[in-house]
């Protein structure tokens, strides 16, 4: 039924907007128009497409919700005494029924609404079609008598992509909103379960609490300093990989190789940077954990099967790139008369690169650090795969440490509640992730902004 | 060529004979051949993209830098090839400093842009005698009474004038015999380009300049010589004086009345 509406009220404007563009044309061969004939044919057509659409969509939406209270009310009025939770069951055996989906009910007074809301739904689809396709010819029949010599049919048009683009930049901005707002409100019911102290200064980490009665587990502790730690034990190591080889493959790509040496080994790294990270996570689990762990044991290094080490190290490669393509933008945007300034004193290319260019560049390479950290103690996957469980407060590379997203992914998979400590923490975690990785993005965009501003 | 104006005899510092600059395929300077003498300021003039940059970047091989360009004929300075293989250009950039278009002082105190050269050719022995070099080279570029109180903030936070006089003070520090400069005026106003061009004129005491202008006045005020290009042929060479009042070139001529350029 959609795909056919949809083609139908396209075809409506389609034929809309030739029918203008003709009227408009055979107007034009008599008078001046304001507007070019095609004009008038995009404001017939915008205005019978886009509201009708719309329409369509919002009903879509709406219809199950709708439909759903409806369900419900009915089912509430025919039996009495039972609990919400039944009552939300019972709505949903209806809905997977009317869909058609078998699940052998006996149940008389299911079946029976069952087939009243699969009526109810043929009505509102055929009502939906007649409505929009009514809508859609009497906009049609509006817009087409407004065609005229002195119509702006132009201004029309560029009010409602105006519109239309505005709409789309509120959407996205509304998402991000909506998702921060609840992101901060289940932050506030985790605080009402555990008291944020706890949370921002404990130093044990145990969410294995018990979720049904008959299962056995400890009473939980939610301090997150371990957790943090974690994460910023792995992004250390990560970034002592990471930094220096980011850096001297930059400057060694901007400032030492020849083009034609730059064209292919550019997109090389390029390749790095479109891994998944699922795949460098289990090369971190599968190759180079084991790897790290035997080559400790080799020299007498009491190594844990999933180091901070290893997932450190992996995570260093995949942030690579990452460093390599910010700080070389940063070093090309050095101007060339800083270079022959110092080459004209007699400067070597390695004395230039050291005392002229890098200082030049360090605000933006400084921004690319933070940016690439903010990265790292964002990233989801390596972790996942390769860091372990235990939230152990250590500094020692070797041991195993767990991260935030760790813990999150943890949290939310599994035996789970929506209101026991152990999911909510996860929006806890998620907050204060999103707070860092914010300020360190915003202050690193900063840096950059300011030093691009400052060689433009 | 040369008569003797200015009293005494004339050294030639630098020497160049049949000079032919490339950029891939297309040819800059179609075989240049002139003499610069020490002690003097020599003005290069002519049209835009005539060729005068080119050459200037040739004394101290700066064109190295540039891919793609090449270069042929023989420049000597102090009667040795500067393209020779044995050269090392380290040592020719240490003798013969720049000055560039748009002043550009590298991101450092005003100090440490004047320590950069003699710190890389190892002029200072230890921090009394950078702090020499330092002050002389600023007294030198005429800067040093406006600076001095502020040696370590940063040499960009300068006015355009004072940028200029910082980087030729920083040319001067490596104590060089050649400065060139590359339209060292261009982008400062009439008081500041006032001063730089009274710096030249102390300057010529000690080294040999050779000066690249869009400005016939300035030419005729600081230079002693001026050689004239033209799409990339030395078209005339001689006292500034001669050039700018008997022009042998109808080129010559038409450029300095102002028909074309
Ligand atoms: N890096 C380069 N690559 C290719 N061609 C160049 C390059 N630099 C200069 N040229 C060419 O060489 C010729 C001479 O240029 P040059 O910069 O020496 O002129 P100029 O006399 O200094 O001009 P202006 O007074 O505008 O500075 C011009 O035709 C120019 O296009
Ligand atoms: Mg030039």
């Amino acid at each position: 039924m959609f795909p056919y509406l949809l083609a139908a009220i396209l075809l409506i404007s389609l034929s809309g907007f030739y029918i203008g563009r003709k009227q408009a044309s055979n107007l034009r061969s008599q008078t001046k128009l304001h507007s070019l004939p095609q004009y008038h044919g995009y404001f017939i057509a915008l205005w019978c497409g886009i509201p009708t659409i719309l329409l369509i969509l919002l009903w879509t939406a709406l219809e199950p919700v709708l439909l759903g209270s409806l369900i419900r009310s009915h089912l509430e009025s025919q039996s009495g005494g039972l609990t919400p939770t039944d009552y939300v069951i019972m709505t949903e055996e209806v809905r997977n029924l009317a869909a058609g989906v078998a699940l052998g009910t006996q149940d008389p007074l299911i079946l029976e609404t069952a087939e009243w809301m699969r009526s109810l739904q043929q009505s509102s689809q055929w009502s939906m079609v007649v409505v929009t396709i009514l809508l859609a010819m009497l906009i049609m029949a509006f817009t087409r008598s407004k065609v005229a010599p002195g119509f702006k049919a132009r201004h029309g048009v560029e009010l409602l992509f105006n519109g239309f683009l505005f709409i789309s930049s509120t959407i996205a901005i509304l998402t991000t909103i909506g998702i921060v707002l609840s992101l901060i409100f289940e932050t506030f019911r985790f605080f009402e379960l555990v008291p944020i102290t706890e949370f921002l200064f404990g130093l044990k980490w145990y969410p294995q609490i018990a979720i049904r009665a008959d299962q056995v587990a400890g009473d939980g502790a939610w301090g997150a300093i371990p957790v943090f730690s974690g994460t910023l034990l792995i992004s250390f190591v990560a970034m002592i990989v990471a930094g220096p080889i980011g850096l001297m493959s930059a400057i060694y790509f901007s400032e030492y190789a020849s083009p034609k040496m730059r064209g292919w080994t550019k997109p090389i790294l390029e390749i790095l940077a479109g891994i998944p990270t699922v795949v460098y996570g289990f090369f971190a689990a599968l190759t180079l954990a084991p790897l790290v762990r035997d080559g400790g044991i080799a020299i007498g290094l009491e190594v844990e099967a999933r180091s901070a080490l290893a997932a450190g190290l992996v995570m260093g490669v995949m942030i690579i790139p990452f460093i390599s393509s910010l700080s070389d933008d940063v070093i090309n945007a050095v101007p060339q008369t800083l270079r022959d300034g110092s080459y004209a004193m007699g400067a070597t290319k390695s004395e230039t690169i050291r005392q002229v260019i890098i200082p030049a560049a360090l605000p933006g390479i400084v921004g690319a650090f933070l940016l690439a950290i903010s990265r790292a103690i964002g990233e989801t996957m390596i972790v996942a795969m390769a860091a372990g469980l235990n939230a152990n407060l250590t500094l020692n590379p070797l041991e195993n440490v767990t991260t935030v997203t760790v813990q999150i992914v943890v949290a939310l998979i599994g035996d789970q509640e929506f209101d026991d400590p152990k999911t909510l923490s996860a929006f806890a975690l998620g907050l204060v992730l999103f707070i860092v990785t914010l300020i360190l993005n915003v202050v690193a965009l900063a840096i950059v902004k300011k030093y691009r501003e400052k060689y433009d | 060529m040369s008569q003797k104006k200015n009293n005494g005899t004339l050294v030639t510092k630098i020497n160049s004979s049949d000079v032919r600059v490339f950029y891939d395929q297309a040819e800059a300077l179609h075989g240049v051949d002139l003499e610069i003498y020490e002690n003097s300021v020599t003005a290069l003039i002519g049209p835009s993209g005539c060729g005068k940059s080119t050459f200037l970047r040739c004394i101290n091989r700066m064109n190295d830098v540039i891919e793609g360009c090449r270069i042929t004929g023989k420049i000597t300075l102090d009667n040795e090839d500067i393209y020779d293989k044995g050269l090392d250009v380290v040592q020719l950039r240490e003798k013969v400093g720049m000055v560039f278009q748009k002043p550009n002082p590298f991101p450092k105190s005003i100090y440490d842009n004047i320590a950069y050269g003699p710190q890389i050719h190892g002029l200072a022995q230890n921090r009394q005698e950078m702090d020499e070099i330092v002050e002389n080279s600023l007294k030198k570029a005429g800067l040093f009474e406006e600076v001095k109180d502020r040696l370590n903030s940063p040499g960009t936070g300068l006015s355009g004038g004072q940028q200029q006089r910082l980087c030729i003070a920083r040319a001067i520090a490596v104590n060089p015999e050649v400065i060139l400069m590359d339209e060292p005026c261009s982008a400062l106003d009439p008081i500041a380009t006032a001063k730089i061009e009274e710096l030249i004129h102390e300057l010529r005491q000690n080294y040999t300049i050779v000066i690249v202008t869009h400005s016939m006045q300035q030419a005729a005020r600081v230079s002693q010589r001026t050689a004239f290009f033209h799409m990339g042929d030395l078209v005339e060479v001689g006292d500034t004086d001669d050039i700018f009042v008997r022009p042998e070139d109808k080129r010559t001529q038409d450029y300095i009345t102002g028909r074309f350029g």
